[in-house]
């Protein structure tokens, strides 16, 4: 029953101080991590939006480069001298000589006619009146196109102007090499799988893709999702990974620059530190559980020591309690049955007064008359003897003041102990202080107290020794040491000498309440008892009792 | 040797009584109070050799009679009779100036004994205070 109180108790303390370091240590934890990756992941985003704006910024002043160098050209020269093939020849190489990334150059005139054409390929007498870019060029002056197959049947995209000349108007019209543009926008990319590419507004593919995905087919992406300028995005794909992808517009919002990276692939350096955290944090946990129930342990322990300690003493209380409540009701019981008896007995004398009268001899049962009698006598004996030993037993119990001489209590317990030390050669001396004041105590317990103190030590000598009995007047107080040249009481048993049932005679040699009890009787006397022990140098035992000056009689 | 004469002093009436009776019937002469103030009363107007007193009374306690008995005649012998084994009490009495102490219920012959012997040094203390008194008168003369 008590146990599993304690168990309980045990329980509930162990649950609750889990509970308040827990929670504030796996919340913290959990908020530290979610703010950190919060953090990470703006930080992956602006990388990426950075990456995609400069990239797109490199890619826009690439191609205004090339529109600059081409609109020099035509600013330059007439449409006769381009007319001429050796001419436009010279113009093609010198811009490729200055900026680079041209395939072909040609001079188209108002009806849309390829007049003149610098490249690799056969173009020349073409008509590009029914081409859209041609209209573009004709309504915009300056245009780049998005990509388109054309005549050459291979994706490409050119930069076109118009050029007005008195009254003719020709278009000047170059295409751009996507070998280095690609590289261009490829320079974007990075990672294990990350991709830079361009989609039009349309959302078809102006670029090729590192893995998949054709140029001029659809894009997976609607590029309406992306707002002006440049923005982040999060999407999974396909294979249900989550990608990032940075947009920006460029090519006055025709063309968008996209930057796409595996989120996850970024993320595995905060995936590590979420790793860290939680073997922290569950070391953290172990580590506390293992204290909790360890130090509980411990508390609950000490608690079932001290309530076992408690109980032994309350049992102590009670018993002597009832002892004295018993030694009362012995007493009252002894004083009402003495009384009668007392009476019982006289009548019974005077009943064998009379018998020796010669009247009664003559009777013929005198014998058994004075049998009875003898009998009655007996027995009141008998019942008087019982009496006299619960008056002595009721004594015992009942605590009562007395003038008491201390030295005297003292010479009296030394008698009882005199031959008994005599014949293990022990030496008793005494040396106590004259004229001690009387005090008011209880002489039969004091003989109690150092009885007990001058049996251990006759005990802890057991043959050849000396007892050395004091009594001195220290600061108004009585002191009375007992010193033995016994062999000591260990120092780790000092401090439990008093305690109830703590022996270190041999079984059945002592109760282990001698000293208790003397501690208990010198406590209730308003006295102290101390102790004074080296192993091997004896020990020594003094109790100071109060000086209590008796009532005047 | 003059006759024992015995004063029993017990509030308990029939104890007494029949103590009386036994004692008479031992050819002693004995009296009978029923309280410390009797006693003293009977003391002051024939002193008795031996009192026999219960130190339980009524009234005036037994060592306060024991006491003031001594103050009338302190020749006279006082013996306790203590009820219940209160050996402080009697102890008391003893410094008092009891010559002995006997515990009820109490045997006769015991009793007796202890009254002869009471009586005996009453009247050796009697004796010596005559012949000092004899001396005194010779020195006198």
């Amino acid at each position: 029953m008590k146990r599993r109180l304690y168990a309980n108790l045990q329980k509930k303390l162990i649950f609750i101080t889990l509970l308040v370091s827990f929670i504030p240590l796996i919340s913290l934890s959990v908020v530290i991590y979610y703010q950190f990756a919060q953090v990470f992941k703006n930080k992956i985003e602006e990388q990426i939006e950075y990456r995609a704006r400069v990239q797109s910024n490199a890619i826009e002043l690439f191609l205004k480069e090339r529109t600059a160098i081409l609109l020099a050209m035509a600013d330059t020269y007439t449409f006769d001298y381009l007319a001429e093939k050796n001419n436009l020849e010279r113009t093609f190489q010198i811009m490729n000589r200055r900026v680079g990334g041209f395939i072909d150059l040609g001079l188209i005139d108002s009806a849309g006619r390829h007049v003149a054409y610098v490249g690799p390929y056969n173009l020349i007498s073409l008509n590009y009146y029914l081409q859209p870019w041609f209209r573009e060029v004709e309504s915009k002056g300056v245009y780049v196109s998005d990509i388109f197959m054309g005549y050459r049947q291979i994706p490409h995209f050119v930069i076109a102007l118009q050029r007005q000349e008195n009254n003719r108007r020709w278009i000047l019209r170059a295409t751009i090499d996507s070998a280095v543009f690609e590289n261009l926008v490829r320079a974007a990319q990075v990672g294990k799988s990350g991709d830079a590419f361009i989609i039009n507004k349309e959302g078809f593919y102006q670029t090729r893709l590192r893995f998949k995905g054709e140029i001029l087919s659809k894009a997976l992406l609607d590029p309406t999702h992306f707002g002006e300028g440049t923005t982040v995005l999060e999407k999974e794909n396909t294979d249900g990974k989550k990608i990032l992808y940075a947009g920006s517009w460029l090519k006055k919002n025709s063309w968008l620059l996209v930057i796409s990276q595996d989120a996850s692939e970024e993320m595995t350096k905060l995936f590590k530190t979420k790793r860290i955290e939680i073997i922290i944090v569950v070391s953290g946990c172990l580590m506390i559980i293992l204290t909790t129930i360890l130090t509980t342990h411990l508390t609950i322990r000490r608690l079932e020591t001290a309530d076992r300690k408690m109980n032994e003493l309350n049992a102590q209380l009670v018993h002597s309690d009832k002892l004295a409540a018993l030694g009362k009701m012995a007493a009252g019981v002894a004083h009402e049955i003495n009384n009668p008896l007392a009476v019982i007995a006289e009548k019974t004398g005077w009943m064998e007064d009379l018998l020796t009268e010669e009247d009664f001899q003559k009777s013929q049962h005198y014998e058994e008359y004075k049998k009875s009698l003898g009998k009655i006598e007996e027995h009141v004996e008998r019942a008087r003897k019982v009496i006299h030993g619960m008056l002595g037993f009721a004594r015992r119990m009942e605590p009562h003041l007395e003038d008491v001489d201390i030295n005297r209590v003292l010479n009296e317990t030394i008698t009882f102990l005199d031959s008994y030390a005599r014949t293990n050669n022990i030496v008793i001396e005494k040396d106590l202080m004259p004229d001690l004041p009387i005090i008011a105590s209880d002489h039969a317990k004091l003989q109690q107290v150092f009885l007990n103190l001058l049996t251990n030590a006759v005990d802890a000598i057991g043959k050849d020794g000396k007892i050395f009995l004091t009594s001195r007047i220290i600061d108004s107080e009585i002191v009375v040491s007992v010193w033995d040249n016994g062999p000591g009481i260990p120092k780790e048993y000092q401090s439990r000498v008093f305690e109830p049932f703590f022996t270190t005679k041999r079984s059945g040699k002592g109760t282990g309440l001698g000293l208790s009890v003397t501690h208990t009787i010198v406590r209730n006397m308003g006295g102290t008892i101390a102790l004074d022990s080296k192993e091997g140098n004896g020990t020594t035992f003094t109790v100071s009792l109060p000086i209590v000056v008796p009532e005047k009689k | 040797m003059d006759e024992l004469r015995v004063l029993l002093v017990g509030d308990e009436r029939e104890f007494l009584e029949i103590l009386l009776k036994r004692l008479l019937k031992r050819g002693i002469k004995v009296a009978g109070a029923s309280s410390g103030e009797e006693a003293i009363k009977i003391i002051k107007e024939t002193p008795p050799d031996v009192v026999l007193l219960d130190v339980r009374l009524q009234g005036m306690d037994g060592i306060h009679t024991l006491r003031e008995i001594k103050k009338i005649g302190p020749l006279v012998e006082v013996i306790m009779l203590t009820g219940h084994a209160n050996l402080e009490i009697a102890v008391e009495g003893m410094e008092s100036g009891a010559f002995d102490y006997l515990m009820k219920p109490t045997d006769v012959d015991e009793l007796l004994y202890k009254l002869e012997d009471a009586f005996k040094r009453k009247t050796i203390q009697e004796q010596k205070i005559r012949r000092l008194e004899k001396l005194k008168g010779s020195e006198r003369g």
